[in-house]
Order: structure tokens, then C-alpha cells, then sequence
């Protein structure tokens, strides 16, 4: 697996070893601290059902090379989806500009991980060989089970992306790594009707595995869901507004410990000192309940890799044990300022990106309590389930997610559902707050897809039931 | 190849592989980012693109597909690859291109172009983004830390064919620098940013003075705290009102609306905003970020009056939602080559009021002013409004203290319905503008 892909680029570019071995010399003629080029072929297809029918079909090919050259904190980047050996050479060229004027003193040779690169989503045949036959005919079957949850679902969008993604990372010192990445993702939409009301349900997932495994049970349970909610939502009222004790449900509302502390623990923002947690390394950042990991080395996950877009294997780093922060997610670059170990958090969007240090799978330990208890303990509050999205400001630490199904909790009871609730936060605040923290951890169905300087990439959350005390609720009803 | 050769190549291919009919974009561009950090260089990057997409009418299925693969070989695989794929799609009897009536049948010259873009050397670049970083840091003590700023320079082709006979393309360029300074006050941090863009190096603002602003920005962040949750009068400063118009855009948008998932739907004729409300799309701007001489299907472009004195006379449509709503196209189709037509505005404003700024917040006895929205909270079904805020609270008609941690929730129609007060300061700084505005009552959640 890790020789197919050196393989794969040199036969599709026309290039041999030894051209690779020149152009990244070229890229060292001046004095960097490192160089490295990044090879990328992907290929998306996609297949669309609204009203009934698959009437949308597309497929794009990307393909390219990125060439970096580190020199102290400075990058430079060049890239282009021409690949040949001129285009290669000129885009090392510029690359090494950067170190024209640097002292380059600083070894960027940080420690690789002890470990060899995974293997956990090797998957025969690729999933993106699935006949669009296959894709339809599931298509049309999540319709007919959404449709038939009641009457009033009026439109069903369902949708099925299919992505093969082959990278090569490869340096002058000669190390070249390869990686085959799969990725399957379905999403279901359902538009509900009733009375004059509209609204909306959606629910989806995917990963690193075969085609099969959306086709056997996963599928259809993302379309009862879509319907399930979008019904919910129209019996839902209006969210409160103010400050209340909130209940997280298990598996996506994870997206808190993405948002909240995630962003926050990027080695990047640490190093420049302008995380909210910058320098609090080894302090009390959350209650004693809290351990949050990130994890790339979970099998077929869709946050998983079996290395980095740097060449670095991944691993399970814990960024908070009770309560107490332990350790930031690296890329090379920060890793080596900071002199702390590769973590394998060093990704990129594709090609055209300079890696940053990104979460992989980020989730918190399960604790004891009966997640039914943590709901009977809350007189008046929210129980949220399932979230459309969030963001957070790093530097001040102020965070939000948006409930997509939320209800009120009354007397320690689910209550009415309510709809569009917006919770707003501090992130070093917030996971001080986690009184309560449920035996049922859950990993999202892998839905997750985390936006960060404008670059794009694949994660999971997830989450046991939390109970968090005094969360701002942002809805209408003051 | 010329890029129009290249799209009409591709069209060829698609006839000759068996399409009814085809249309083809082809995109090119280079630029150039750099980035400064504590007057330090931190990147320097170099990017060139390109790209080729394809849609392809088999019958009356369709697909779409693309590549970055320009070879002859390449395009002539292409074709027959989205053929092959539209025999598996379901026919639709109103998809196509649109009617030929509706084309571009002359370019307008709009400005779009700089050369200046062919000679951008990254040493002015840097110069540019220290400049404008120094302003921020100099403004203030406590300015202590920096983002960075980065200047951005790029140039790019983009040329369209149909099996109409349409063939066209257009050049265009752009520039930018952008600040983020960081404050801290008792051990608490605060961001924010400014910038400047333009297609023309010459128009951009100066770089000390986007830096002064950003630092003036941050500054007035310092010192947040939130308010009691309470319902009171809300100030949109131009930023966050351009936000406003955009959910309205999304709610205009052909695609939203033949999907019955947009707030607007059956709407057309109604008031939907308070008399002073005037909404303009202007693709023909001279110079503009977002114009253009035709749409992603060669559809003449317009300018267009959306909403006239809060009632809303048109929506945004692409050829096929247009048949779908029994309508007709408005010119608002944008193609990325990888998928099909999607729906945009282009320059998209809010006309300008009688107000000052200054007269607006002067105004409100107790209430909010918001310079940051934060978070996904706008349901384009319902028009359900509940975002993340901050900004400054204002008491007896003055600014005082900052304030974050809190949301702001309404519902889009009220809203727009309950816009009080219209600002004088319309300024196009990036494709959709609007001036301050004054909301005459939302739910503010904090404390």
C-alpha cells in the first residue's frame, strides 16, 4: 500500500525517482530547515435524488503538486494542477524564495512518532468503483422509507458522495509516504408540511469503509432520522432565551469539544500565543470529569488517517485528563517551534493548501453516570441533540453551535421540542461548567466537516451525555 | 489553446459523444499571497489553476463533470466520461440551456482587469502587509500580538461555450490586504480585522490606514461583558447588515424556492420589508468584485431592482429554476466547473437612507450596536434568526461598554419589517453592501 502510490504519480506524471530527487534538491539549494513536495489525485462523485429521482450525476478529477519550503517560521508554498518536471522545478523555485534571507538555524527535524504508518480503511474493491446503478437504487429506496414516515414529508433530498483520494509526501532526506484514502458520505433532507408550516429535517454520515455498509441498515436509518426530525421540528416552539442548565446528548453534539476547546489546543494559535489557552499547559481548563483526545487511528473513521498530510503517522493525543490540559495537536512546523513531539495533526484540504495542525476524531472519555439521571437532574433547561453547525473566535475563547433538535427539560422530563436554539459560550468557561458526564460516549455518524483559514477537511466528534450548568440559550422567547 | 477554444472543444466532443446539447467552462489563474507576522515574513505562496467542467444534455438527462487534465486526450475523455454518465441520470423534460433569446448577445467592457497583477513582486506585497500590521500594533499598548497580515494579489480567465453558439470570456483581477491585530487588557485577549480589496491595485485603501482601523477595531472589543437578556432596539453596523441581505439573497435564490425550503416562497408582489428598503443586484458595476458581462450560461446580465420600498419585485433565478417556477431566467447562474449552476447574487446592496450613523445609534436609548455575528443560526426555510453576537452596548443614544457572549434572535421577515432607520454610509467594499441599519426590536440573550 505505501510503494502503490510512489508508484501511481511517477507512472501518471511521467516521472522518474531521480527527477524527484533533483527538483527536491532545487528546493534545498538555499538553506531550509525543510522541503517537501505533495502529490494529490482525487476523484469526487456524486449522485443527487430530489422529488423522487436521481437527476444529477457528477464527477470531478483534481490532481496536482504543492511544494514547501520551511526556513525558520517562514513557509513558502507554491503549487500547481500541471505536473510536469518544468512546472515542478519552477514551483520549487519559488518555494525556496523564502529562505533567501533566512538564517535557517532552526532543525526542523522533529521526532517522528514511534510507530509506523496504520492501515485502517483498506478497502477492496474502492469505493468510488461503485456502479452509479448501486447508487441510485439505494437513492430511490431512502426516498420511498422517508416518504412513508407520514404524509406530511413533501421532498426528500438525498444525496451520496464518493471520494478516492491518493496523496505521496516525499523529501529530500528521501522519505516518501503514500496513502490510499476512501471516503463514502450520504445525507438525507426531508422538507415536512403541515398547516402551512415548513420544516426541515437532515441527518447523514459516512467514512473510510465500503459503499456496502451505507446500502446494509446505515442509509436507511439516516433517512428515518431526516424525517423524524424535520416532524419534530413542526410541532416545535419557539427556543427560550437566557441562561439555563443544558443536557448534550451522546455522538454529534460533540461538535462543543471541537468548537470549545478544540481550535483552542491547535499548536499553532499556542505558538503565536493567541489561543484563550495559550500557556496554560498543565492548569485546571476543565472539571475533573473532562478527558478529551483527539484520535486518527480509529478504523474506518471519517477523521481517520493512516498518516498526515505530512508523512506522519497519527495517533491519539490527550489534550485534556480530569480536568487538567496535557497537550496541543502539532504539524511540523509548530511542533518544531514549540520543540514538542509530532502528533499527526498536520493536514491540508488538497494540494493548493500549507498544512496546519487540524483535529482528527476529537471526543470525550465516557464517565459513570446513567445518562438518564443527568436528564432527571435538570428542573428547567435544554436537552440538545443534534446541531447544524459551529464556530469559535480562538482568541477571546467565544464559541456557538446551533441546535437542529433541542427540547426543554421540566421537572426532570423531556419536554416540548423547540427549534433553532443558538448556545453561545467561552471555551476555557464552558468545560469548567461539565457537572455530569454519562457512561454512553458515542462517535458522530460522520457527518463532520471542519472549516479552518478557509481550508476544508473531513473530522469526527463525539461525546457521552453531558450536563453543562449556565449555558447562554439564544432564542426569541425572553 | 485559447480558453474559449478549449470550451468549444469540449462542447464538440460533448455533440460528437452523443449529447443533445453541452456547455462548457474553463477557468485559469495565478496569484500570489504573502503574509507578515510581527513584521516578520510567515508565508509566501504561489498558486496556479486550472480547470475544465462540463455539462452534457443526453437526451434529457444530464451530468456534470471536470478536470484539470486540458490535453486533447483529457478532453475528449471527458466528453464521453459525463455522456456515459448521463445515460444513468433521469430524464428531466425541463432541463437544458436556457432560451437563446435570453444570451449575451454583445460583452459589456466592465474594468475587470488590472495588469498590474502581471508584475506584482512579492517584495511589494510584503512591504504593503508590514505597513499595514505596523499602523495596527503602533496604534495602541495594548496591541501586543498579532494574526499577521497578509497581502493577496491574483489574475483570471474565464471563458464559456454552449452548443447555442455562445462563446465568451472575460479577464479579471484582484487585490487585497488584510490586518488582524490582537489586544489584551487584564489578562484577556481580543481579535478583530480590516481590509481592503479591490480589482485594482491603485483603489485599494491605504495600508496604514486599514491597519489603524483594525487596531481601532480590537480595541473597542476590550472589556466585553454581556448584558441581562432583554428585548431592545438592534444596530447592524455595514458589515453585519451586509450579512442581513445575504440570508435574504439565500431566501431569493430560484433553487431554494422550486425545493419550497425559502421563506419567500409565494411572496413575490408582498411587502416583505419596512418602506425605506430598496435592494439592488448590479452585475454591470464598472469594476465591481462581482460583476460580470454574462452569467455561468451566457445569460445577458442586468441590473436589477429586488426589493422597491420593502416590496419584493424580483427573485434570483438560473435557467432551470426559472422553468420550474414558470419564469424567467434573471442572469443569476454561477458555475463552478465541478457542478451545475448554481443561484448568486452579484453586487448586492442595500440602497443608502437619510441617516447618519452617528444619528442612527443617537437614536436608541437602551440597545445593542453589532460589529461581529457569529455561528450558523439562520434557517432559510422558516427565516428563524438566532446567531452569536458582539458589539458595544448603547446607552442614551452614546456607545459605552463591549459587549460578547450573548445572541441575538429574531425571525428575517420581522426583521426586515422592523427596520427603523436606513444609514447614509453605503461604502462597496465587498460584493454585497449595505449601510448601518436600525432593527426596532430583538431578542438578546446573556446573562
Amino acid at each position: 500500500m505505501l510503494d502503490s502510490p510512489q508508484q501511481f504519480f511517477l507512472e501518471r506524471f511521467g516521472l522518474t525517482d531521480r527527477n524527484l530527487d533533483r527538483v527536491l534538491g532545487t528546493a534545498l539549494e538555499q538553506r531550509a530547515d525543510w522541503a517537501d513536495c505533495y502529490f494529490e489525485y482525487r476523484v469526487v462523485q456524486t449522485a443527487s435524488l430530489e422529488e423522487g429521482v436521481v437527476r444529477k450525476a457528477t464527477r470531478n478529477v483534481r490532481q496536482g503538486v504543492g511544494v514547501r519550503v520551511l526556513a525558520g517560521t517562514r513557509t513558502g508554498y507554491a503549487y500547481s494542477d500541471e505536473v510536469s518536471l518544468d512546472r515542478l522545478e519552477l514551483a520549487a523555485r519559488t518555494a525556496r524564495c523564502i529562505a533567501d534571507e533566512s538564517g535557517g538555524t532552526t532543525s526542523l527535524a522533529s521526532t517522528m512518532p514511534a510507530r509506523g504508518p496504520h492501515d485502517l480503511y483498506a478497502v477492496t474493491p474502492a469505493p468510488i468503483e461503485t456502479p452509479l446503478e448501486e447508487q441510485v437504487a439505494l437513492l430511490h429506496r431512502l426516498d420511498a422509507v422517508a416518504r412513508a414516515a407520514d404524509p406530511a414529508i413533501t421532498n426528500v433530498l438525498a444525496g451520496i458522495g464518493i471520494e478516492h483520494r491518493v496523496i505521496l509526501v516525499a523529501t529530500p532526506s528521501g522519505f516518501v509516504v503514500g496513502d490510499v484514502r476512501p471516503l463514502v458520505h450520504l445525507s438525507v433532507t426531508c422538507i415536512a408540511e403541515r398547516d402551512g408550516q415548513r420544516r426541515q429535517g437532515s441527518h447523514g454520515g459516512g467514512g473510510r469503509f465500503a459503499f456496502g455498509e451505507l446500502v446494509a441498515g446505515r442509509g436507511e436509518h439516516f433517512a428515518r432520522e431526516a424525517a423524524r426530525q424535520a416532524l419534530v421540528n413542526l410541532e416545535a416552539t419557539p427556543a427560550p432565551a437566557g441562561t439555563m442548565n443544558v443536557v448534550l446528548g451522546p455522538g454529534w453534539p460533540g461538535i462543543l469539544l471541537h468548537e470549545a476547546v478544540g481550535h483552542g489546543l491547535e499548536g499553532d494559535f499556542n505558538r503565536k500565543g493567541t489561543s484563550a489557552f495559550s500557556n496554560r499547559l498543565n492548569t485546571r481548563v476543565a472539571s475533573e470529569l473532562c478527558t478529551v483526545v483527539d484520535d486518527g487511528t480509529i478504523a474506518s473513521r471519517r477523521g481517520s488517517l493512516n498518516v498526515d498530510d505530512e508523512g506522519t503517522p497519527t495517533g491519539r493525543t490527550v489534550l485534556i485528563e480530569k480536568g487538567i490540559l496535557r497537550g496541543y495537536l502539532q504539524d511540523r512546523l509548530n511542533a518544531s517551534l514549540m520543540k514538542m513531539p509530532l502528533t499527526g495533526n498536520g493536514r491540508r484540504e488538497s494540494f493548493a493548501h500549507m498544512p496546519m495542525p487540524r483535529m482528527t476524531n476529537t471526543f470525550m472519555l465516557a464517565g459513570d453516570d446513567d445518562p438518564e439521571d443527568i436528564i432527571r437532574s435538570v428542573d428547567h433547561g435544554l436537552y440538545a441533540v443534534a446541531f447544524g453547525g459551529g464556530s469559535v473566535d480562538i482568541t477571546s475563547g467565544k464559541f456557538v453551535f446551533s441546535a437542529s433538535e433541542a427540547y426543554m427539560i421540566e421537572g426532570g422530563k423531556i419536554g416540548r421540542p423547540v427549534r433553532d436554539a443558538t448556545l453561545v459560550g467561552n471555551g476555557p468557561d464552558v468545560m469548567t461548567r461539565i457537572t455530569r458526564v454519562g457512561a454512553d460516549l458515542a462517535l458522530d455518524d460522520g457527518v463532520g466537516t471542519c472549516g479552518k483559514d478557509g481550508q476544508s477537511v473531513p473530522v469526527g466528534v463525539g461525546l457521552p451525555t453531558i450536563r453543562i450548568d449556565g449555558l447562554t440559550v439564544g432564542g426569541t422567547q425572553a | 489553446m485559447d480558453l474559449r477554444d478549449t470550451a468549444q472543444f469540449l462542447v464538440q466532443g460533448a455533440l460528437a459523444a452523443g449529447a443533445r446539447a453541452a456547455d462548457a467552462v474553463v477557468g485559469e489563474s495565478d496569484g500570489l499571497d504573502v503574509g507578515v507576522r510581527l513584521g516578520e515574513i510567515e508565508k509566501l505562496k504561489r498558486a496556479r489553476e486550472r480547470r475544465a467542467g462540463l455539462r452534457v444534455f443526453v437526451g434529457d438527462s444530464t451530468a456534470i463533470v471536470s478536470t484539470a487534465d486540458l490535453s486533447h486526450d483529457g478532453l475528449a475523455e471527458l466528453a464521453r466520461d459525463a455522456c456515459a454518465l448521463a445515460r444513468l441520470t433521469a430524464p428531466d423534460p425541463l432541463a437544458g440551456l436556457p432560451d437563446p433569446a435570453d444570451l449575451a448577445t454583445e460583452l459589456p467592457e466592465l474594468d475587470l482587469y488590472d495588469a498590474a497583477v502581471e508584475t506584482l513582486e512579492p517584495a511589494f506585497a510584503l512591504a504593503q502587509a508590514r505597513e499595514a500590521e505596523a499602523a495596527a500594533m503602533a496604534a495602541d499598548a495594548e496591541i501586543d500580538n498579532s494574526e499577521g497580515a497578509e497581502f493577496g494579489g491574483g489574475g483570471g480567465t474565464v471563458a464559456y461555450a454552449s452548443s447555442l453558439g455562445f462563446v465568451g470570456a472575460y479577464t479579471g483581477s484582484s487585490f487585497s490586504l488584510v490586518v488582524t491585530p490582537i489586544a489584551k487588557r487584564d489578562g484577556a485577549m481580543q481579535r478583530d480585522y480590516w481590509y481592503t480589496a479591490h480589482r485594482k491595485l491603485a483603489a485599494l485603501e491605504a495600508p496604514a490606514a486599514v491597519g489603524r482601523e483594525a487596531a481601532r477595531r480590537t480595541l473597542r472589543r476590550l472589556g466585553g461583558r454581556r448584558v441581562p437578556t432583554t428585548a431592545c432596539p438592534v444596530v447592524f453596523d455595514p458589515q453585519m447588515s451586509a450579512s442581513l441581505i445575504r440570508h435574504l439573497a439565500g431566501a431569493m435564490s430560484g433553487r431554494a424556492l422550486y425545493r419550497r425550503s425559502s421563506f419567500l416562497l409565494d411572496r413575490l408582489g408582498d411587502t416583505i420589508a419596512a418602506p425605506s428598503i430598496t435592494i439592488i443586484d448590479d452585475p454591470l458595476r464598472p469594476a465591481g468584485p462581482a460583476s460580470r458581462p454574462f452569467d455561468g450560461e451566457g445569460v445577458a446580465s442586468r441590473r436589477r431592482t429586488l426589493v422597491e420600498g420593502g416590496v419584493l419585485k424580483s427573485y434570483l433565478l438560473d435557467t432551470y429554476s426559472a422553468r420550474r417556477l414558470g419564469m424567467r431566467t434573471t442572469g443569476h447562474a454561477t458555475r463552478s466547473a465541478g457542478d451545475e449552476p448554481g443561484v448568486a447574487p452579484t453586487n448586492f446592496y442595500l440602497e443608502a437612507g437619510p441617516h447618519t450613523p452617528e444619528a442612527i445609534v443617537a437614536s436608541v436609548r437602551s440597545g445593542l450596536y453589532v460589529t461581529e455575528l457569529l455561528g450558523f443560526g439562520v434557517n432559510g426555510v422558516t427565516g428563524d434568526y438566532s446567531r452569536g453576537a458582539s458589539g458595544l452596548w448603547i446607552e442614551n443614544g452614546e456607545l459605552t461598554h463591549a459587549v460578547e457572549e450573548i445572541t441575538i434572535a429574531g425571525n428575517l421577515l420581522e426583521m426586515f419589517k422592523d427596520i427603523e432607520m436606513v444609514g447614509s454610509d453605503l461604502i462597496f467594499r465587498g460584493s454585497a453592501a449595505a449601510p448601518t441599519i436600525k432593527i426596532g426590536r430583538m431578542t438578546v440573550a446573556g446573562a
